[in-house]
């Protein structure tokens, strides 16, 4: 696998961005063709930052700075087929207008990029994070890639698009970061340097352009129940193929910048016995609890889930098979199902296995509500009791919610 | 130029082929094949959802010879304002070159343009975008099976706007669309039909001309909908245009230029008349009714002549 050369190395920056502005970084050096999006918090200073980027030519985007994100959406979708790079970004109720267009989209197998900054949705309004915004478009067709930290937001945002165009994956991708604990944290990351970011995502060739006119192709076309199942059908294909490709993509990362990236993430989980599933900020917290337990002789873990669509449940299985309890944070509501979101895929993907460890979900931090750590510890205090009594208890529950 | 002369249009390949759907004497079709014949260089299609993209579109068929795209009801003007940005980043980078001209078509139903895409339209055009965005006004949402929209004029008979004991079916006034566009201050604005098709020809030619946003509603005679003789389509919409109810004109650069007057102007009871969403209103008891369509008629193309400097 190449790696970086040494001059690369050497002219890798150390800077402090917040994670808005680490998308807006990464967007810079990929330089679309096309932009289209409008603002919402907490995702406004991407569309900010860019806007500068394109008012000083440092990048030669289209910026199209539409009146709603139904017309983003619909823009990116329209720009997309013409055969180029595209890119939005969004969140909350700005996610949840684009929805009509979610699925053409990936229905019309347009490889495109969205950033995501997690929020809330209405009612009541709020404008700070929790996840039930990209849940609520959990099964539009999208490949979903929740990011930790804003270092991840810059990866993730990079190896995006060459997941999206792969020709074998062909399907949207979404970014996403939690809504202001990420979007507005300043943290200090590495930031690649422009010729090594332009050598990965290398040169996009679209598939089908329509503005190949010698060619003139046809996109969106009705179809009756005799066509529309294989259709769909041969969509799943690009979701099937691409957990492969999230891999290679994230190895092939990993080599040249040193930062290598899988469908989930494990911490200190060769010999854990109780395990926290949770996805993006979150997970950093956890990290620091486990490390204070191990101290005090608990066998805490962490399985974080990268890959959200398609669901690792294998890789999950695999991990979670060797625990005795495991506790799903779900940042989202259940919508009067059995459990959030995550829970349901994490329990489904433990059926096959023959002892499967006891698993509890919690629903945690909607609209922005802190989790401090005691109640990640306490989490794996009932983890470890529930491993010793068998006895399993509630089922669901919230963390740090005042009943 | 383009010859408009009725032996070369009739030579000419057409982009939109035959063997298409749409209902027998369907003024939509007419006004298709009108608008594009209008031009020669390569064209770009955003189609929303409605009468003329399922009946142009439904796989495996196609009656497009020219790239085409379909995504959702609200959202052709969107639509194509990506594609032309697209195109306009591909040329600054030199992937596609300068001197291959690219023209970016919208067509949308008066549902997917008056109504629900009216934003999406309203933004487009406030943008900038070079896009020409025609509105196939057939007064309803036809593909639905003929529901009120809000191009649907005053009193006529929809599944959504009933004749009934207490009403005499849609209770407003239409949507005056063309001159909301015109005051986008757009370049080019206008309204046409297809029984006026050299005009209609014309004004689609002068849209693609001018840099910048450009946008026309045209009335498209819908049998099936209006509940009239499949035949005699492009008379009614000549006497929708005779009675002042659809006047033709366009606005250029803020300038208001009447492209046909009638000779003899109609009464609006001439263009209502063997139309079946209108039968109801020919009752003695809708007198009242019709004389206050009369009325707004007048009002409007009256205001039309003010704005064109014209004597009334
Ligand atoms: C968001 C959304 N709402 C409703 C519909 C259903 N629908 C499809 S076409 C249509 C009416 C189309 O009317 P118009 O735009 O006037 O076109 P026409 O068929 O009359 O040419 C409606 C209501 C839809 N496809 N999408
Ligand atoms: S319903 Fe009306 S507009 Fe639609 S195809 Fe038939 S005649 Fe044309
Ligand atoms: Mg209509």
């Amino acid at each position: 696998m190449e790696k970086g050369t040494l001059e690369e190395k050497k002219s890798k920056r150390r800077v402090s961005l917040t994670g808005d502005d680490a998308i807006a970084e990464a967007m810079r050096q990929i330089n679309p063709h096309v932009v289209a999006a409008y603002p919402i918090t907490p995702s406004t200073q991407v569309v900010e930052s860019f806007a500068r980027f394109v008012a000083d030519g440092l990048v030669d985007t289209e910026f199209v700075a539409t009146e709603s994100e139904h017309s983003a959406m619909s823009a990116c979708v329209g720009a997309a087929a013409g055969g180029g790079r595209v890119m939005t970004v969004t969140g909350s109720q700005g996610l949840a207008y684009m929805f009509e267009v979610l699925g053409v989209t990936s229905g019309l197998r347009l490889p495109m990029v969205m950033a995501i900054a997690n929020r809330a949705l209405n009612s009541p309004l709020n404008i700070h994070g929790d996840h039930s915004d990209t849940m609520a478009m959990r099964d539009m067709g999208w490949i979903h890639l929740y990011s930790e930290n804003g270092q991840e937001a810059y990866d993730n945002t990079i190896q995006a698009f060459r997941i999206a165009e792969n020709p074998n994956v062909r399907t949207p991708v979404l970014v996403a970061i939690d809504g202001f604990q990420t979007s507005h944290m300043v943290e200090t990351l590495t930031v690649e340097p422009d010729n090594l970011v332009k050598r990965f995502i290398g040169e996009y060739i679209a598939s089908y352009p329509m503005l190949d006119i010698d060619n003139p192709v046809l996109y969106g076309a009705a179809d009756r129940p005799d066509y529309y199942m294989e259709h769909k059908r041969s969509q799943l294909v690009g979701m099937i193929n691409a957990p492969e490709v999230i891999q290679q993509v994230g190895q092939e990362y990993g080599a040249l910048t040193g930062r290598y990236y899988g469908l989930v993430e494990e911490y200190r989980m060769e010999d854990a016995e109780h395990a926290i599933v949770v996805m993006s900020a979150t997970a950093g917290s956890v990290k620091d609890v486990i490390d204070q337990l191990r101290e005090e002789g608990v066998t805490a873990g962490l399985l974080k889930v990268r890959a959200f669509r398609p669901f690792p449940a294998e890789e999950v299985a695999k991990s979670l098979s060797r625990t005795k309890s495991v506790a799903v944070l779900d940042r989202c509501g259940t919508g009067g199902a059995q459990g959030g979101p995550l829970f349901l895929e994490v329990r489904a993907a433990l059926y096959e296995e023959k002892s499967p460890p006891q698993v509890i979900n919690y629903i945690y931090g909607l609209g922005g509500r802190d989790l401090p750590l005691r109640h990640i510890k306490d989490v794996y205090l009932r983890l470890r009791e529930i491993a010793r009594t068998g006895e399993r208890g509630k089922l669901v529950d919230f963390l740090n919610l005042r009943e | 130029m383009v010859s408009f002369k009725l032996k070369d249009i009739a030579t000419r390949e057409e982009p939109f082929a035959q063997g298409h759907k749409m209902c027998p004497g369907c003024g939509v079709a007419i006004t298709v094949r009108q608008i594009m014949a209008s031009f020669e260089e390569p064209v770009v299609i955003a189609n929303a959802t409605g009468c003329l993209e399922i009946c142009s579109g439904t796989f495996p068929f196609s009656s497009w010879r020219v790239p085409w795209i379909h995504s959702a009801f609200p959202n052709a003007a969107s639509t194509i304002a990506g594609l032309e940005s697209m195109y306009r980043a591909k040329v600054r980078r030199g992937e596609i070159p300068k001197e291959r001209k690219i023209k970016f078509l919208a067509f949308g139903g008066d549902g997917g343009t008056y109504d629900i895409g009216f934003q999406a339209l309203s933004g487009a055009m406030e943008r900038g975008h070079n896009i020409v965005y025609v509105c196939l006004d057939n007064e309803g949402y036809m593909n639905t099976g003929g529901q009120r929209s809000s191009a649907t004029p005053s009193g006529a008979r929809t599944t959504t706007s009933e004749v009934g004991k207490v009403l005499q079916g849609k209770q407003q006034f239409r949507k005056d669309l063309t001159r909301i566009m015109a005051a986008h201050n757009i370049p080019y604005a206008a309204q046409a039909a297809p029984s006026k098709w050299l005009d209609l020809m014309k004004k689609a030619y002068r849209a693609f001309e001018v840099n910048g946003p450009a946008f026309i509603n045209v009335l498209c005679h819908c049998p099936t909908g209006w509940h009239t003789d499949p035949t005699r389509g492009l008379e009614f919409v000549q006497r929708a245009v005779d009675s002042c109810f659809w006047p033709l004109y366009e606005v250029e650069s803020g300038v208001v230029r009447i492209t046909y007057k009638p000779r003899k102007k109609i009464p609006v009871v001439e263009w209502l008349k063997d139309q079946g969403r209108f039968k109801h209103l020919l009752r003695p008891e809708n007198e009242e009714l019709l004389e206050s369509i009369q009325v707004e008629v007048d009002r409007i193309w009256n205001q039309l002549l003010k704005d064109a400097g014209e004597e009334m």
